[in-house]
């Protein structure tokens, strides 16, 4: 376990501003706490001070996981985001995009969010603009990319991808043990 | 009793006064070695024999020479080091008097068997031009090294069976083989004019201390490292040259990484991640071509509906003159 590194911590805060923008600093700076981010095999975890004192004292070898996984590091060092931080992305959000009750089923499984599964979309969404998918209740199911702008969105064909899908609650299920 | 007191008090008072000292010639000072020279002659009785009378004298032009030696080093600007409660100190100047060499310099070192036949047959060295002129490629390459002109040896796929030859005998083994062997007797031959050097007495191992002008830059920085580390402090008081970086670079050339620790100052952690996000949030630039974008495409929607709406219009009255 050790702090990230100048570089790393770089490239975690761009994924991350590519969903939240500058609300980040609403994850470092917080008011009821010191929260940090640490490195543990490669995986990138959110914590709160008070649990990184304790988690200190854990061999390194006996350690699972600590605090939240925000995500890992692939071997050529780039940042993939996993679903498990969906609970620090919701609330921050900036551009959502709502998901019918009938296609949520299928993005819980994995598939992307096509046209006629496309409830609502945040206006001036940009295309490739890192998305939070919702349900119509307001539910968050996960996280992708927006395929195509929101005018784009509206002229486009039915069939068409317009979220492509990054991330789902369903993974809790799917990929349990690579979680 | 009077008299005594007073003639002690007297010698006392001699002993304090010679503060000052007279001199007939002014004596040369280097401040920055501490060297005060005195050219001034000694009187030929004092050094005439040898005897306590002697030493006594000898005794006394020394401390009349340190006296005015302390004399100057007083005068020079002093200030308190460490606050008001410091040592006074003093910044001596540059030391301005080439102090004589301490060892005896070193011998030449013997000339190798080469150096020798060269010598002998009268062969001068020819200056290489560093590139050459590649046929195939048709571009200047280097002689040797990477991209050379004639190709990667490693690459080469074809090797030609020589006249006399063996048929079976597997060519590229063979140069394999002969690269490998030129290699180990090049190594063996330097290592035998390195023991030569070194039995004839010339300081040869210190010879790769001695700047010879075509020493490559990783020598140039080891040397130099040496050199730094060499002090009875192990370097940790030399002052820097001009371009050399702050912190010396670790002995293991790079390798280990130094990490932050692992609960350090969680507050110096937290500033410097939010000054790193000021810093990537300045950068960002407006997205101002999909806003451009979304805009042209607002006006052609507009565009169209108007038209569509027109071209209604008019049909219906075609419609109603009929």
């Amino acid at each position: 376990m050790r702090p990230l590194t100048e570089a790393e911590t770089r490239t975690v805060f761009e994924k991350l501003g590519r969903y939240i923008g500058e609300n980040i600093q609403l994850l470092v700076d917080r008011p009821d706490g010191t929260y940090c981010f640490r490195l543990h095999r490669d995986r990138v975890y959110y914590l709160s001070e008070k649990l990184l004192k304790v988690a200190a004292s854990v061999p390194r070898e006996s350690l699972t996981a600590l605090g939240t996984c925000f995500g890992k590091f692939t071997k050529t060092q780039k940042f993939r985001l996993s679903v498990t931080a969906l609970d620090f992305l919701a609330p921050y959000a900036k551009f959502k995009v709502w998901v019918k009750p009938g296609s949520e089923q299928s993005f819980l499984y994995g598939n992307h969010v096509l046209k006629s599964g496309l409830g609502r979309i945040t206006e001036n969404t940009a295309q490739y603009q890192g998305v939070v998918v919702y349900s119509m209740a307001d539910i968050p199911l996960g996280f992708g990319v927006a395929a195509k702008s929101t005018q784009e969105c509206r002229k486009v064909d039915p069939m068409a991808i317009v979220v492509f899908h990054q991330a789902d609650v369903g993974e809790y299920v799917r990929n349990e043990d690579t979680l | 009793v009077e008299e005594v007191l007073a003639a002690a008090e007297e010698q006392e008072a001699e002993k304090r006064r010679s503060v000052v000292v007279e001199k007939e010639l002014e004596l040369e000072f280097d401040l920055g070695n501490l060297l005060a020279l005195d050219r001034n002659p000694p009187p030929a009785a004092q050094l005439r024999g040898v005897g306590p009378q002697r030493e006594v004298q000898l005794l006394a032009l020394a401390r009349d020479n340190t006296q005015l030696l302390v004399a100057q080093l007083w005068e020079l600007p002093a200030e308190r080091a460490g606050g008001a409660g410091g040592p006074l100190v003093a910044r001596l100047p540059e030391p301005t008097f080439r102090l004589p060499r301490e060892k005896p310099p070193p011998r030449p070192k013997p000339p190798t068997r080469w150096e020798q036949f060269a010598r002998l047959k009268g062969i001068r060295r020819r200056k290489r031009t560093s590139l050459v002129w590649d046929e195939q490629a048709k571009e200047w390459r280097r002689r040797w090294g990477y991209r050379r002109a004639g190709g990667d040896p490693a690459r080469a796929w074809l090797a030609e069976v020589p006249a006399g030859a063996d048929p079976e005998e597997d060519q590229f083994a063979r140069l394999r083989r002969e690269k490998r062997e030129r290699v180990a007797r090049n190594e063996l031959n330097r290592l035998r004019n390195l023991a030569r050097a070194h039995r004839a007495g010339s300081a040869v191992p210190a010879a790769a201390l001695h700047p010879t002008g075509h020493q490559s830059k990783e020598e140039l920085s080891h040397v130099a490292r040496v050199a730094r580390v060499s002090t009875a402090s192990l370097g940790r008081f030399q002052p820097r040259l001009p371009k050399e970086p702050a912190e010396p670079p670790s002995r293991s050339g790079g390798r280990k990484r130094r990490f932050e620790p692992l609960l350090g100052n969680l507050a110096a952690e937290r500033s410097r991640q939010l000054e790193l996000l000021k810093d990537m949030g300045s950068k960002k630039p407006v997205l101002d071509i999909t806003r451009a974008v979304n805009k042209q495409l607002r006006q052609d929607e507009a565009e169209a509906a108007a038209a569509k709406g027109k071209k209604q219009s008019q049909r219906g009255k075609r419609g109603r003159r009929q």
